[in-house]
């Protein structure tokens, strides 16, 4: 149902596409690809939602615990191509003060290369 | 489909059950009319709504979700038959707070529900909790 659909390593950043509904299962599985990431020395992620536009807070908890990781070593992580309903839940919850957003992946990839 | 429809469901007690409802959500905001804004913030409160009924309430026959539609606006009842809770002992989540502490990370649930719709109320006592949130339409919708 839900899942990381691809993973590009572009710049030295990675960046991490999804499909499907972004729940506890989807947030566990991109937790544990950044945590792997860093690990290995990378310090900036983008993640795209593009085919995921339907969230629920248990998922977008496990960002928090993503963004407290990569203050630790000084690393960021964007959104890109959120739908609207699900910027505005990332907003509510503040996520949105940690995270930039972009509204595409060129946009995303230009800023943070 | 008649002009104002109510819709009952029930959902069982599993996992990622919560798309059914808002799958239900969905058409009946098409069928009023409402923005695909509006019918977004439905979809995410009425999500948030299940998950919360799902994990609190202790309930083991399952939630209800009655949807009753009219002229100025889409009243969604998410019912359970569980143990209950006290809303003035659920803290307001700030992340700031979350960040850097060992605070639950989790918690966003009614905040959520309450910023995506325009109204939201509770009545919970030992026998369950009705849910009550009311999404108004526009006048152009």
């Amino acid at each position: 149902m839900s899942k990381i659909l691809n993973i590009e390593e572009p710049n030295g950043l990675v960046i991490i596409s999804t499909q499907g509904y972004f729940n506890k299962d989807l947030g566990e599985e991109i937790q544990k690809t950044i945590t792997d990431f860093i690990n290995k020395g990378t310090r900036s992620f983008i993640l795209n939602l593009s085919q995921s536009n339907i969230v629920n807070s248990i998922g977008a908890s496990i960002i928090i615990e993503v963004i407290e990781s990569l203050q630790e070593v000084d690393g960021d992580l964007a959104f890109c191509e959120l739908a609207p309903i699900v910027k505005k839940t990332f907003k509510i919850m503040g996520l949105t003060k940690y995270c930039k957003t972009f509204s595409s992946q060129s946009e995303a990839l230009e800023a943070l290369s | 489909m008649s002009k104002n429809p109510t819709v009952e469901l029930k959902l069982p007690i599993l996992k990622n059950m919560e798309l059914i409802a808002t799958q239900t959500a969905e058409v009946l905001s098409k069928h009023m009319g409402l923005s695909e804004e509006k019918s977004g913030e439905i979809s995410m409160a009425l999500i948030e709504a299940c998950i919360n009924a799902f994990e609190h309430s202790n309930s083991k026959e399952g939630i209800f979700i009655h949807f009753i539609t009219s002229e100025e606006n889409l009243t969604v009842k998410v019912i359970d038959q569980g143990i209950g809770f006290d809303a003035s002992e659920i803290a307001i989540p700030d992340i700031e707070n979350k960040l850097k502490t060992n605070e639950r990370k989790r918690g966003w649930g009614i905040m959520l529900i309450k910023e995506l719709m325009d109204s939201v109320d509770f009545v919970s006592d030992s026998s369950g909790t009705t849910l009550t949130m009311v999404k108004n339409k526009d006048k152009n919708e």
